[in-house]
């Protein structure tokens, strides 16, 4: 599904991602570690195709397309969701009605018919309570004043809602406790299907007891430099990122 | 709601960026050009006043000869030019039409590509419209309904000549003859506007509604409207303009005076999209407005809500005279400012009673080259003992070229008021705009959602059938404003 080749990426001129190289199939879960300034991030605001981030060189392919020539909404359109690490407030625009406008920018783009705003609430509701989002969080601003946990609780309720083909989860475990650190794995478990693909970027191993990858990569430098199974995120966990890290310099 | 659900398709239907661009080929009857007595006479008998309308017009025209363009608002524009412009303009088959049977089908055209259902039978509920078209009132709709409540609804040159008593007391009573340059102007040459007379103690049984339209070219247009609300009635009224695309530009100069009398209540609602110039700043309406409520009775409030999207320059200060003891003013505005576009705008509450209490919430945005200015005077009179403001202006940045100024007066000279003033500014940040893309929402769209939302406590002051329209226009009139 997503093909990332020899990938440079620079911001303000500077290169951050150099020579990074990843696959993932539908069906599958891959988990990316490593530690601060690594390019993690990076990696994911490239492929949801945030200004700034300039593809020096390599290529991203993602179902056989081109990625770096889609803009970020056709990229979502197209099944792209990036779960951010830090989801941004609109003050004066409800939780409900960014969802309605988002869900149904997707829709149009995808020439499938809007629903209108019974239908959008009804689906709204029904993806809420199945991740036990209170229903009181919908009407008011989006992320405007939200705690981080419900701020990340939301991303998920997002997910859920546009079901996409490729998730990329940015630190979404960042600043969680343990209670919310469950809702928010159960919440990416139950969109695991044969169909979708996800990304789940962190610093910390705690997350892949919850969510059990297919793969993880360890990321220093701006590149892979180490894959595995599950199992290297144990190893990882014992050894610290220094193993790995020193290799990548 | 038909007349909703018809305003709503037009927009959507938009193919260009000023929708409203289009000209009524319609055979025009118009005043001389230039300004003198005899255009003035012309006018008052063109409308059959009585002489002491014409005597009032005259006093006006005599003053305003003698008074210059006031020049300490922050627009600029050339200097205008008074006598290369008509000041009567009317379309010629419609010179006093009975009933909408009689009015011109291309008006009704007109008005229909504006969203305005005229016809009654269209109109499942609410909403009663009398339109302007240049100069000439229309058609007013739901008249009958509205006289079985006692509410004189219609155009100011009928009430001039069949409510001559009510006219006579009030008209002026708020914004005086001798006021400023452009209410000057305007008492001399008005052509039409509204007249609406609340009974005592009737709630308006529907949301009243004008729409202006600026037609002919070289015209200006002058309206005057006046509402009284007698003792303890409600209305609600909601005015929107529209004018066709043209490379000059046309001046609107208006005067609005509201009156409430004691436990009253009168809501003013405005959109105004007049035509704003194009992308270079080349044509557009001036729109030199004069606004003002006096909450003559105790217990009276005054609510003016603006959403102030179109004209080349808005030179407009909705205001309120707060005499009656715990009297209540607000003003709720939006002003939106793109490309080349210039707004001076704001209000002034004038607390003269005991206990009388207002609220100001702004909400300025500027895109493009525009300049977008809130100019606004708070003043607490000796006598006006616990009086109350309350005063918010927040600024929205679009772009790095244009400008958003704050210009707040405020006199305290009672030492038991208290005023209170906020004034943020902030700008769209990119995270926000990655934010909304990111879940598909494409750029033009994400800025008119953040913007309605920075907008949101003043669009839910607006009737909620207007409140969507005007939503709409938020977003068109930001069209082109982030690259």
């Amino acid at each position: 599904m997503l093909e990332i080749k020899n990938l440079h990426v620079a911001v303000g001129g500077k290169e951050i991602l150099k020579g990074l190289t990843l696959a993932i199939s539908a069906g599958e879960v891959h988990a990316i570690m490593g530690p601060n300034g690594s390019g993690k991030s990076t990696l994911s605001y490239v492929l949801a195709g945030r200004e700034g981030y300039e593809i020096t060189g390599g290529a991203i392919t993602y179902r056989g397309e081109n990625l770096a020539e889609l803009s970020p909404e056709k990229r979502s359109a197209k099944g792209i969701f990036l779960a951010m690490q830090y989801p941004v407030e609109i003050p004066g625009v409800t939780t409900l009605t960014f969802l309605k406008t988002a869900l149904n920018a997707q829709r149009r783009a995808r020439n499938e018919p809007e629903l209108d705003a019974l239908a959008v609430l009804k689906l709204v509701r029904s993806k809420a309570a199945s991740l036990n989002v209170p229903e009181e969080m919908l009407k008011r601003a989006l992320n405007f004043g939200f705690s981080g946990g419900e701020k990340k609780k939301l991303e998920i309720l997002q997910m859920a809602l546009f079901e996409p083909a490729l998730a990329i989860l940015d630190e979404t475990d960042s600043g969680l406790d343990i209670d919310a650190l469950k809702l928010v794995a159960d919440g990416v478990n139950r969109l695991r299907s044969p169909e979708r693909a996800m990304l789940v970027i962190t610093h910390y191993q705690r997350l892949l007891n919850f969510i059990v990858p297919d793969r993880v990569h360890v990321m220093a430098g701006g590149r892979i430099v180490a894959k595995g199974g599950k199992e290297l995120a144990l190893e990882l966990e014992a050894k610290g990122y220094g193993h790995w890290t020193k290799d990548a310099a | 709601m038909a007349a909703v659900s018809e305003t709503k398709k037009t927009v959507a239907e938009l193919g260009e960026k000023y929708k409203y661009g289009f000209v009524t080929d319609i055979e025009m009857e118009r005043a001389p050009k230039g300004l003198n007595e005899d255009v003035v006479r012309f006018i008052s008998a063109k409308k059959g006043e009585p002489d002491w309308m014409l005597q009032w017009r005259l006093g006006a025209y005599r003053r305003w000869r003698e008074m210059t363009e006031p020049t300490w608002a922050r627009v600029h524009y050339p200097k205008i030019d008074y006598e290369d412009a008509y000041y009567y303009a009317a379309p010629k088959t419609t010179a006093k039409p009975k009933g909408l049977d009689e009015v011109d089908p291309k008006l009704l055209e007109t008005y229909k590509k504006l969203g305005i259902p005229l016809h009654e039978q269209k109109l499942l509920a609410g909403v009663a419209v009398d339109a302007v078209f240049d100069s000439v009132s229309v058609a007013t709709t739901f008249k009958a309904k509205l006289e079985e409540a006692g509410v004189i609804f219609c155009p100011i040159s009928e009430a001039i000549r069949e409510h001559g008593d009510l006219v006579r007391k009030y008209l002026g009573s708020v914004v005086p003859v001798t006021d400023n340059f452009f209410a000057t102007l305007n008492s001399a040459v008005f052509s039409d506007g509204t007249f609406v007379y609340v009974p005592k103690g009737v709630r308006c049984p529907m949301e009243l509604s004008t729409y202006f339209r600026i037609n002919a070219s070289e015209t200006g247009q002058f309206e005057r409207t006046l509402i009284i609300a007698d003792e303890g009635s409600y209305v609600s009224y909601l005015e929107g303009c529209t004018a066709p695309k043209r490379d000059e530009h046309q001046l609107h100069a208006a005067v609005v005076e509201l009156i409430a009398l004691e436990g009253a209540e009168i809501k003013y609602s405005t959109v105004q999209n007049w035509y704003p110039g194009d992308e270079e700043g080349k044509g557009g309406i001036y729109n030199f407005v004069t606004k003002r409520g006096d909450c003559r009775g105790a217990r009276s409030k005054i609510s003016w809500t603006q959403v102030e999207t179109g004209s080349a320059i808005t030179w407009k200060y909705p205001s309120c005279i707060l005499r009656g003891e715990g009297s209540v003013g607000e003003f709720y505005s939006i002003a939106i400012t793109n490309h080349f576009q210039q707004a001076d705008t704001g209000t002034k509450m004038i607390h003269l009673g005991k206990n009388t209490r207002s609220r100001i919430i702004s909400k300025g945005i500027s895109a493009g080259k525009a300049q977008n200015t809130y100019r606004g005077l708070v003043s607490v009179h000796p006598k006006a003992a616990n009086a109350r403001n309350y005063t918010q202006c927040d600024s929205l940045l679009i772009g790095r070229e244009c400008g958003a100024h704050t210009v707040p007066y405020i006199e305290a000279r009672n030492k038991t008021a208290r005023v209170e003033h906020e004034a943020t500014t902030s700008k769209i940040a990119e995270d926000q705009l990655f934010y909304c893309t990111s879940r598909g929402i494409p750029q033009e769209e994400a800025v008119a959602l953040i913007v309605n939302g920075f907008c949101r406590e003043v669009l839910q002051q607006l009737p909620m059938e207007f409140a969507v329209e005007a939503q709409k226009l938020v977003g068109i009139s930001l069209e082109g404003s982030v690259a």
